[in-house]
């Protein structure tokens, strides 16, 4: 068995570096297909008949003149009379016709009727709610003696909201039977590899005839992990119109049901010492996902005071239940205890950098933490730009504000099949997928760095269930998991095309290596075979070899810090905050493509913006209905909105030789909690909620008397 | 979050697109048919559908001679009939420009025009800007500037760019973020579009970067 493990520094033409990801040229021309792009002989468009109501119950359904409508082929009741609906836009009728048009006014022609129910869907009343749960309450250390030991304390209220995943492309899938046992799905999924049981489940097909294809996919941030009710309907009505079907949501829908970060709010008391070090914590959140409410934020977050307690009350609302969101109860978490803090140090009238610096001792990697926000500060010219929190003048004021985050990481289960083919060519197979982040790209990279070869001459297969199993893309598992698979894929080919070619160069199989296109004698780089003429004594049949994760050698890790800093601009007339310049530092262990890793960072920022500025589900509380379910008035952030953005990424030896460890999630945790405080900072007051809308900004002024 | 819909002379914006479709309406004689009626009295007005009724469309440089109802628009006639898949359907209701084509050289949101309007025009989509084997410069600095992560805003913003560079050969970064104000992206790669934009601009010369 080889000896698993990544190759050293000056041993690596590829690993580390920077490198374009293989799919761009499909990506920027329009001819990688998407799910949503599959068009098939004589395939059928759904639409659906949403439920208006948040709670209601079914008491009357007529579809039989939907049914007779033109193009109609197959009409499916999804609930029926009786069923008592628990949030609004769940499916009650879906209709293929032959086309779009067709399909839409026959969901119109379904006669329907509700006995509407009262229903909640605001998380923040919290205890006051009708069907809250009892809290929960978890105790470290004594907060009382904690509290004795404060010299300086700060009590405050905040809140993030409920926000969606609003995926560019929609949730959905196209299935094909090619004969009655037999399907193949499109997925937009972030799990291909699970697609075949979960359709099995419900679309009553055994696993094994369910092929799943998701070449590409147009963004998932957790929200696609499942096949959902869409998908073993959008089956169900392929088998029963006798023909594929596409079903993907509207935009509506996909807002509203598809995707949807659980709501966070809580009451913090914390305190410290007159030097700034943290004595005690306490808290009480609560909060929403949906029907089953939502589970205790990880609070405090990062930093652990000696003596903590935090209590959690969980709320139950009727909305579609919440999807995991990149980081799931991080960002919130990290903003409610960041936000705290910061209004701790300005209570101590102590500089955040130096208050943070010192309260690292307090998480679990100190050093690297302390390091993170020293390189940072340089980075946005803390020392220089700071000013204590209000002392600005003029119409627009510029503030500073810190956050720090973790996340865990290591790898998922992960099968990749290498086959070294008699000409020379070489692929990988894996059941993976690419949700955006460039694994594909780190596929490749892993398999031609381990073989010596050029990344053109490596052919990367994913998005597809023939190839051997690998995880869901979640909780930046993937990475971790298709490198150290591909890895020991490739080194255990490697091993046995090494038993074949050492009889010609004499020495033992142990000897040799795979460099520059060649297998060679190691230390006599003169003795060596062309890769072409070694791979030709595979014989006819290609030499196919596996490998997996978890498995032998330490390739992975997890745990990572990172630190974010912001500068924002508010005009003090409008209340507008706009972005001037944010920092990212960010360790991930040994990174295989700078590349796309500083775009997972660039990205994530981005979206930080977007959930600290503009992004929230606003939901009507008199109809319990999204008001805001579209992309005019669901903001995203533009590309004038983020300023200046900086990426550092911490790498070295001693960050090397932990292994590889996901991005995915991590540098999307803090920018609410940096914005927050760069606007505390600029302001002189807390706007104590996400987002940091203008009419937020200015009713924080005026209750702070500054307006 | 000041979000400057305007992109006034330096690209296309949504009320310029607003503006444009509104007379596109009217000069092509769809009304509706309660406005028909309403009409009555002035000179002739020609009803279309509501079933469906011949449409041509040169899209790419070839002609299409199809069977739209009247409703389709460009994009799902783009999508669903020519299989030109390249412009994405995602806010379908023109906030987010995914859908983004050249009708006559300018551009505009696919999902927001009615294919019979865009009869007579010259429809430019992503297919025709390049292909893997042989791509576009744009596309090119969308690659090495890492301007794409999942991937399905970026046809749209990539004939967004085109049509932004063809106005303005020599463009600031405040320009770029101006006139692409028009598209939106959810991972994020912003940060990336800016630098391939301005990568593109350096290598014909410009002389901002």
């Amino acid at each position: 068995m080889p000896e698993y493990k990544w190759p050293e520094a000056n041993d690596r033409d590829l690993i580390g570096k920077r490198i374009s990801r293989l799919d761009g040229p499909a990506k920027v021309t329009g001819t990688a297909k998407y799910a949503y792009d599959i068009n098939r002989p004589g395939m059928l468009f759904t639409r659906t008949l949403y439920c208006p109501h948040a709670h209601a119950r079914i008491t009357k359904l007529d579809t039989s003149e939907a049914a007779k409508m033109p193009g109609v082929k197959a009409l499916r009741i999804i609930q029926n009379v009786g069923t008592e609906i628990q949030w609004a836009l769940d499916e009650i009728v879906a209709i293929a016709a032959t086309s779009e048009e067709a399909a839409e006014d026959a969901v119109r022609a379904i006669k329907v009727e509700y006995e509407v129910l009262p229903h909640v869907v605001n998380g923040e009343l919290g205890e006051k709610a009708p069907n809250a749960k009892p809290a929960q309450e978890q105790t470290t250390g004594d907060v009382n003696a904690g509290k004795a030991a404060a010299t300086v304390t700060s009590k405050g209220y905040y809140g993030i909201p409920t926000i969606s995943h609003c995926c560019m492309e929609a949730h959905g899938h196209v299935c094909e039977w090619t004969d009655d046992q037999h399907m193949t799905a499109w997925s937009s999924t972030q799990a291909v590899s699970s697609m075949p049981a979960q359709f099995a489940e419900g679309a009553g097909v055994p696993a094994a005839n369910v092929r799943a294809i998701t070449q590409y996919m147009g963004g998932g941030f957790g929200s696609k992990f499942n096949v959902d009710r869409w998908g073993i309907e959008c089956a169900k009505l392929a088998k029963d119109g006798k023909a594929p079907v596409k079903w993907m949501l509207e935009r509506e829908p996909e807002l509203t049901i598809a995707g949807d970060r659980p709501s966070s709010y809580a009451e913090i008391e914390v305190g410290a010492a007159a030097d700034g070090t943290l004595t005690y914590w306490s808290s009480k959140s609560w909060g929403s996902g949906g029907p089953s409410g939502t589970g205790t934020p990880p609070l405090p977050y990062v930093i652990q005071p000696p003596n903590r307690r935090h209590q959690h009350i969980s709320v139950p609302t009727h909305m579609a239940s919440s999807r995991a969101w990149r980081a799931p109860n991080h960002p919130q978490a990290c903003f409610l205890t960041m936000s705290a803090l910061d209004d701790l140090a300005a209570a101590l009238k102590m500089d955040p950098l130096d208050f943070f610096t010192k309260n690292a001792a307090l998480t679990q990697r100190p050093a690297v933490y302390q390091q993170e926000l020293q390189k940072a500060a340089e980075l946005i010219e803390w020392k220089k730009k700071w000013h204590p929190r209000g002392q600005n003048q003029g119409r627009i004021r510029h503030g500073l504000g810190l956050a720090m985050h973790t996340w865990g990481g290591l790898g998922h289960q992960s099968n990749c099949e290498v086959s070294i083919f008699p000409d020379g060519s070489v692929e990988a197979k894996l059941g993976s997928q690419d949700l955006g982040t460039g694994t594909r790209t780190v596929i490749g990279i892993v398999l031609a760095e381990t073989l010596g070869l050029p990344l053109e001459a490596v052919k990367v297969s994913i998005g597809d269930t023939t190839f051997p199993a690998s995880g869901g893309s979640g909780g930046s598992t993937t990475v971790g998991g298709v490198s150290a698979s591909t890895r020991r894929a490739a080194q255990n080919a490697l091993e046995q095309l090494f038993a074949k070619v050492a009889p010609d160069l004499g020495v033992p199989p142990d000897q040799l290596e795979a460099e520059q296109g060649t297998i060679r004698v190691k230390g006599n780089p003169g003795k060596s075979m062309p890769w072409k003429q070694a791979a030709a004594r595979v014989g006819m049949s290609p030499l196919t070899v596996r490998g997996a994760n978890p498995g032998p050698g330490k390739l992975i890790d997890q745990g990572v810090g990172g630190v974010q800093m912001a500068e924002v601009a508010v005009d003090m007339d409008t209340g507008v905050v706009k972005m001037v310049k944010m920092v990212a530092v960010q360790d991930c262990g040994l990174i295989i493509n700078l590349k796309t890793a500083e775009s997972q960072c660039y990205g994530a920022m981005i979206m930080g913006i977007t959930y600290a500025l503009t992004e929230e589900k606003i939901i009507d509380p008199v109809t319990g209905r999204m008001l805001n379910a579209n992309m005019d008035f669901y903001k995203l952030a533009g590309i004038g909105d983020i300023g200046e953005l900086v990426v550092h990424m911490v790498t070295g030896p001693e960050h090397d030789k932990r292994g590889v460890i996901g991005l995915g999630e991590p540098p999307v945790i803090s920018p609410g909690a940096a914005i927050s405080n760069a606007v505390a900072n600029a302001i002189g007051v807390r706007v104590s909620h996400l987002p940091l809308t203008p009419d937020r900004v200015l009713a924080a002024l005026e209750k702070g008397g500054l307006s | 979050m000041a979000k400057d819909k305007k992109a006034g002379s330096s690209g296309f914006s949504r009320r310029d697109f607003i503006r444009g479709s509104a007379a596109g309406a009217l000069s092509t004689g769809l009304i509706s048919s309660t406005v028909a009626e309403g009409a009555q009295g002035g000179a002739a007005v020609q009803v279309l559908g509501p079933g469906p009724v011949p449409v041509t469309l040169l899209v790419n440089g070839k002609s299409h001679r199809l069977q739209l109802e009247p409703r389709v628009t460009l994009l799902d006639a783009l999508r669903n009939q020519l299989d030109l898949t390249g412009s994405k359907k995602v806010c379908d209701r023109g906030t987010c420009g995914a859908c983004t084509v050249l009708m006559d050289g300018k551009p505009v949101y696919a999902c927001a025009v009615l294919a019979i309007e865009a009869q007579g025009k010259k429809i430019e989509t992503i297919e025709s800007l390049g292909t893997p084997e042989k791509l576009h410069p744009i596309q090119t600095a969308f690659i090495e500037h890492d301007a794409t992560q999942c991937g399905f805003c970026t046809p749209g913003f990539v004939v967004a760019s085109k049509a932004f560079l063809d106005r303005n050969p020599n463009p600031t970064r405040a320009q770029i973020e101006k006139g692409l104000g028009g598209n939106l992206c959810r991972c994020g790669t912003y940060a990336g579009i800016r630098a391939a934009l301005l990568a593109v601009n350096a290598r014909k010369g410009g002389t901002n970067a």
